[in-house]
């Protein structure tokens, strides 16, 4: 066979970019198990997540004016080979993802010294960083098979990280292996609709796929393909009803570990389900319109009510938290099943300002647990005085999750009533209103319990470190940022919404 | 038309075994109550696509997809897709992951809970719960 000469054209380090978000916390992960040194593991994580985040940074600085960019892995070309590809809409979900692992392995280090064993630290960094690598693998891959893989190293790890709450409360593995088999059904299901789609078109790269369906119009193996897809990410997004496994994961996992897989793992399956129902399917096939409208949208109603009653009669802070996430996916769901470009530009922007917010929250969390030994309502009641800045940012972000005018919250939920109002569906406008007052009264409970409720007597309880404070608040502070100033965040959300509405068209 | 289609039901054997496995294995991991079963049942359910995938890889009169060694490919050879068996090579090699993390945890959970039934284990839990309610349920008793 004769061997076909491609000239070799130098790549500048900028065009690597998109490997290089990979592969350094790729690479970093075996490093600190092969180098076994507790006191190394935590500076290589941190270097290898901040390298990730400025990486991030420049990639969503030259995708901002809606180019694309495609990366060719291993030089093989597309649609054969494996390709990434970064446009407005992933570039963004990598900056909150990297963001957020930056932010959170300062605080993890104080609050893993206390959570969890020494011996398992080394292992535990190493089991982080593939978590943190699989995810942005699953955000810039251009190949369905690509998703699989990476869904599966981030979900088998984050497994792992669950399993480690064990040492505070044995109800940790169970929820891990609660997590594991249903994590790995859903995983499945999406491999088979990959299978069918592979069927149907011959081919695993996204833009190569969406092409051919437009070509040959809906039918059984694609619309089969669809079902088994949406079900499998559902399980990843924690969609209700699929959402069973969340609420004691998040509960039961150390607590830089949840608020981690809290504001990034669940959002990053919201970002490949939108890939896959705007860019790789037609929106306008009648079977998805139908699935969006009454399938999506009447679930995603009752996630919004449901989770948020349940979260109302929690006692403990942090399962108060996991159920409000639940809620919170529903306002997502809700915005990709309008199917507008002011909905999926709602549901982009709930995903970062809701990644934020229960970042800074579930921060918070961790810092009760680290001070006071545990988040129960009569553990943390009185401790406004005792740990004033950690309470002042429980409330500022709790006013981000109700969606008080100035904050994050306040603006995703702006453009979500618009989205509804512009449909003209007034009704679900009123109900999202409506479930944000019962987040009112979930969030006035903790600060009830925090601020007017006396101290028990003979209480120790000091403010956290700085180490946990200052993440904490610099999540803190983004959520008011991002509330006043929104240009950013929408600037980039409708570029994302505009490349996705406009099918596979935005794929290239 | 046919009212029993004899050629398309046997042609289709693969797909249909696909089928069967997959719902045996998810029912195994939905119904059965001990975790060793479960991890069993996950294993059979992935097993049944990778013999999906390796069915759409096949085609009618195709040979295995090698090269011979000098390197002159006949065009009137059919070969055999080998793309999804390279596809299912991966997936196996997940599926192996996710199996002995499974058990993994399986054995920690032995060691705190003393048991690997799903029933009592669930026993186990609720009492922790009861007791979790009793000893924290405080701030909501004042409110009643």
């Amino acid at each position: 066979m004769a061997t076909e000469m491609v000239p070799h054209t130098a790549l500048t380090l900028v065009d690597q970019l998109p490997a290089f978000q990979i592969l350094a916390s790729f690479l970093a992960a075996p490093l600190i198990v092969v180098l076994g040194s507790r006191r190394l593991a935590w500076p290589i994580a941190f270097i290898a997540s901040a390298m990730s985040l400025i990486v991030a940074l420049m990639l969503l600085s030259q995708v901002m004016d809606g180019t694309v960019i495609s990366y060719r892995m291993g030089g093989w070309a597309p649609p054969l080979g494996i390709e990434y590809r970064v446009d407005a809409a992933n570039a963004f979900v990598l900056v909150l993802v990297s963001a957020i692992s930056t932010l959170i392995l300062p605080y993890a280090r104080t609050s893993f010294g206390k959570e969890i064993p020494l011996r398992h630290h080394t292992a535990f960094y190493a089991a982080y960083l593939l978590c943190f690598s699989g995810l942005l693998g699953v955000t810039i891959t251009g190949d369905a098979f690509n998703v699989f893989v990476f869904l599966e190293v981030s979900s088998l790890s984050t497994y792992v990280l669950i399993a480690m709450g064990a040492e505070r409360d044995k109800r940790a593995l169970t929820a891990a292996y609660d997590y594991l088999i249903m994590g790995t059904i859903g995983a499945t299901f999406f491999v088979i609709g990959i299978g069918f789609l592979y069927m149907a078109t011959g081919t695993l790269n996204m833009a190569d796929i969406a092409d051919r369906i437009v070509e040959q119009g809906g039918n059984r193996t694609i619309r089969a393909g669809f079902a088994f897809i949406v079900v499998g990410i559902g399980l990843k997004v924690a969609m209700y009803p699929l959402h069973r496994w969340l609420p004691n994961a998040y509960t039961y996992a150390p607590s830089a570990v949840t608020a981690f897989v809290a504001a990034t793992s669940t959002k990053v399956a919201v970002y490949v389900l939108l890939r896959f129902i705007f860019s790789v399917f037609q929106p306008n096939f009648l079977f998805e319109f139908n699935t969006l409208e009454y399938i999506i949208l009447p679930f995603a109603l009752i996630a919004m009510f449901a989770a948020s009653f349940v979260a109302i009669f929690q006692s403990d802070f942090k399962m108060m938290l996991a159920f409000s996430s639940i809620a919170q996916i529903g306002y997502i769901l809700l915005g990709i099943a309008f199917l507008t470009e002011t909905g999926v530009t709602a549901a982009v922007v709930h995903l970062f300002n809701h990644g934020i917010t229960k970042a800074a929250l579930f921060m918070a969390v961790g810092a009760y647990v680290f001070s006071a030994n545990g988040s129960y309502y009569d553990t943390i009641q009185g401790l406004g005085r005792r740990m004033p800045l950690t309470s002042a940012a429980v409330v500022l972000a709790g006013f981000s999750l109700i969606g008080v005018p100035g904050t994050a919250g306040f603006v995703s939920k702006w453009v979500l009533v618009q989205a509804a109002l512009e449909k003209g569906w007034w009704p679900v406008a009123l109900l999202i209103v409506a479930s944000s007052l019962l987040a009112v009264i979930y969030v006035w409970r903790v600060i009830e319990v925090l601020y007017l409720r006396a101290t028990p007597q003979g209480c120790q309880v000091r403010e956290a470190p700085a180490s946990m404070l200052v993440p904490m608040w610099i999540a803190v502070l983004a959520c008011i940022y991002f509330g006043l100033n929104t240009d950013l965040t929408i600037g980039a959300a409708e570029t994302a919404a505009r490349g996705l509405m406009s099918g596979s068209a935005g794929m290239r | 038309m046919q009212a029993f289609d004899w050629d398309f039901i046997v042609g289709h054997m693969n797909y249909w075994l696909f089928i069967v496995l997959m719902m045996t294995g998810f029912y195994i991991v939905v119904a059965k109550g001990n975790l060793v079963k479960k991890i069993v049942g996950l294993n059979i359910f992935q097993t049944a696509v990778f013999m999906l995938y390796i069915s759409i890889g096949k085609v009618t009169g195709g040979t295995a997809p090698i090269f011979p060694l000098d390197m002159e490919v006949d065009p009137a050879v059919t070969y055999s897709n080998p793309l999804p068996h390279v596809l299912i090579l991966t997936a196996i090699v997940v599926g192996v992951a996710t199996t002995s993390l499974g058990l993994a945890l399986i054995v920690r959970i032995r060691e705190e809970y003393g048991t690997i039934e799903e029933d009592e284990l669930l026993k186990i839990e609720k009492e922790i719960a009861l007791q979790d309610i009793r000893q924290h349920s405080e701030v909501i008793g004042e409110r009643g």
